[in-house]
């Protein structure tokens, strides 16, 4: 056995990366929750306040809607997003001079920056002169995403499923071109059908990169901002405040920051754990 | 089980070949008995794959046909063909458990669950799986899935022939061993046809009872291992069986002797019908250092632990010679006498079939 060496000096090593994780993340964190636990009447002047923000916030209807709003939202585009990208994924050539092709045209939206997807499907959808909007009026649905919400919800759902599922099938992609050919040789020798070769064989060998699918469009939707403020801002009403956009009304528009400091970390703290419960739960399922 | 024909095939993966150096297989005809332990040998990219890859119906035959007890199967897809195949890096179900990869095949065709389970468990016991039946199967070692591939095949007990691609390449080497005699064992319980595709002659040679010896897209020659090794029908045979492999040394042709810097040499087969390029061809076992006979020149002695292998230049050749331990070998100059029954003429590679 080799001894090891102590030498305490190692720890100056360290220096550079805690000061740059606590300037860019733990300094500005602490300043919110520094906000969180305090009130202001004007500059300068604090008061303690302990919890309080934090049982408003939860208390607090319009929390609780925004977040029961953003929660459907997460789950509809997942719900949407996941079986889509793989289906899109599985119809994707695996060989020959279209894999290139498809693989762009697969990424081009991905490309396109968050306020013009809002802006893009704003214009496309607008029922007098959007070629969307003019199209499903023309064909006698009635359908204005700037009165009804729900038409609202589902330009927002269509916007993200059309900016976001490309990412699911690459990734999708990516974890299927990984799958030896033998596997499938092997299949048809066992006489499996096309389901019992998804089932068994690709599923199984995407597990890894669609937890990475589901973590990302997880965490990407749920903090939704850019789109959805471009396209319906908010609205009609509130139908479409998701809890960033709510959370920004709070802090700027309002300039309440204890409250708006308390409901970022509920927010983060929610993101955090439910990110944790996934990647936990798909894992262990991956060992078990 | 079946007895399997393949008739005039001929393989090529372009889609219009030209000569015969686009095809991978280049007319093979063959009868593999029903019921047989078969090697397929020979050096990466001799084609071997690919003719399994055609008995199995993973690859169509560009011309030729394939019969299964006398019946056409060229036009079938590998599951209509009832054959099982064992690939060179083990294929596992990775979500579900050794027995359900066990009883899939099995499932897949609609067998009754009791029946599924008397076999699994039988097949289970055969393979030494049977303790780990309940675990899943992706944490297991690499030889443990790869007998639980042998084991997908051996539970269909119609299967017309089990075919294995050099399946073990990924097991330790101290567990190669165990794992071929495994499948002798195997074989000799349920009597498949066998096929073993494998370029590692120790392999093919303890496995099968016939090896199909192949090079460059065509069958050299298919004998017992004894066969191969006493009686190489081509150089290439000589060389590529034994190690070291055969000695071939050109030689002149003169009234039907073979004769190597003017010193006529005793050979089994005559020299009748030999044209073009000759060749004397004799295994190291059957050379001796000797008095008088082949002039050589002693190069390098090599000891191999059970016995020293003579490194000698004759007729502008190399020759290895196999020394006992405690025999001298002079240095420089030598002379070297070939055992007569041992030692064949070849023409332009091909074994001269004449007597003498």
């Amino acid at each position: 056995m080799a001894t090891k060496t102590h030498n305490e000096r190692a720890w100056l090593f360290v220096i550079p990366v805690v000061l740059l994780v606590a300037f860019n993340a733990v300094i500005p964190l602490m300043t919110v929750v520094n906000y969180s636990v305090q009130e202001s009447f004007s500059q300068g002047v604090w008061f303690w306040s302990g919890v309080e923000w934090f049982e408003d916030t939860l208390r607090s209807e319009r929390f609780q809607a925004a977040l029961g709003r953003q929660l459907l939202f997460t789950g509809i585009i997942l719900a949407i997003e996941i079986p889509l990208g793989i289906a899109i994924a599985l119809t994707m050539p695996r060989k020959g001079p279209w894999v290139p092709v498809c693989l762009v045209l697969m990424a081009l939206p991905l490309l396109i920056p968050w306020n013009v997807v809002g802006a893009m499907w704003n214009i496309f959808a607008l029922p007098d002169i959007g070629l969307l909007g003019y199209t499903v009026n023309a064909m006698g649905i009635e359908y204005d995403y700037t009165q009804q919400p729900v038409a609202a919800w589902i330009t927002v759902v269509m916007m993200d499923v059309w900016h976001w599922t490309s990412l699911v099938v690459l990734l999708s992609y990516a974890g299927l071109a990984s799958i030896p050919d033998a596997y499938y040789q092997a299949a048809r020798i066992d006489g499996a059908g096309r389901w019992a070769v998804f089932r068994h064989i690709e599923l199984p060998k995407m597990n890894r990169v669609l937890t990475i699918a589901i973590l990302l469009r997880f965490m990407d939707s749920f903090m939704i901002y850019t789109e959805p403020f471009v396209l319906t801002g908010g609205g009609p009403g509130n139908s479409t405040t998701f809890l960033s956009i709510d959370l920004v009304k709070k802090a700027l528009g309002e300039f309440d920051l204890g409250p708006a400091a308390a409901m970022s970390l509920i927010y983060f703290l929610i993101t955090l754990a439910v990110s944790w419960l996934f990647y936990t739960i798909m894992t262990r399922q991956e060992e078990g | 089980m079946a007895r399997i024909t393949l008739d005039r095939l001929r393989h090529s993966y372009l889609p219009n070949p030209s000569g015969p150096q686009d095809y991978a297989i280049k007319e093979i005809d063959l009868d593999w008995e029903d019921g047989g332990a078969y090697a397929l040998l020979g050096p990466s990219g001799c084609g071997k794959s690919t003719l399994l890859n055609i008995v199995s119906g993973l690859v169509t035959p560009s011309e030729g046909r394939i019969l299964f007890d006398g019946v056409d199967v060229s036009p079938l897809p590998p599951d209509r063909r009832n054959i099982a195949q064992v690939f060179q890096f083990p294929v596992i179900y990775d979500t579900m458990t050794v027995y359900d990869n066990l009883a899939f095949p099995l499932r897949n065709r609609g067998v009754a669950e009791t029946r599924v389970e008397a076999r699994v468990r039988e097949i289970a016991v055969m393979l030494e799986l049977d303790g780990m039946l309940k675990r899943r199967a992706a944490g297991l070692t690499p030889d443990a899935k790869q007998k639980i591939s042998m084991g997908r095949g051996l539970v269909r007990d119609d299967v017309n022939v089990i075919m294995f691609d050099e399946p073990l390449t990924v097991i330790d080497p101290h567990l190669k061993w165990k794992l071929r005699s495994k499948l002798k064992e195997l074989h000799h319980k349920v009597r498949a046809t066998m096929i073993y595709v494998t370029h590692d002659q120790t392999e093919a040679l303890t496995f099968a009872d016939k090896v199909v010896v192949m090079d460059d897209g065509v069958v050299v020659q298919i004998g017992t291992p004894v066969e191969l090794f006493e009686r190489p029908a081509h150089t290439f045979v000589g060389h590529f069986i034994g190690s070291p492999g055969m000695n071939i040394i050109p030689c002149s042709i003169d009234n039907g002797r073979a004769v190597i810097d003017g010193v006529p040499v005793e050979t089994e087969n005559g020299a009748h019908g030999a044209t073009g390029r000759t060749e004397v061809g004799v295994r190291p076992e059957f050379v001796t250092l000797a008095d008088h006979g082949i002039p050589a020149r002693i190069v390098r002695v090599a000891d191999t632990g059970r016995h020293r292998i003579v490194e000698a230049q004759v007729a502008g050749a190399r020759v290895h010679v196999v020394v006992g331990d405690g025999a001298a070998v002079p240095e420089g100059a030598a002379h070297l006498a070939f055992a007569p029954a041992m030692t064949r003429i070849y023409s332009d590679g091909w074994l001269v079939e004449g007597a003498r």
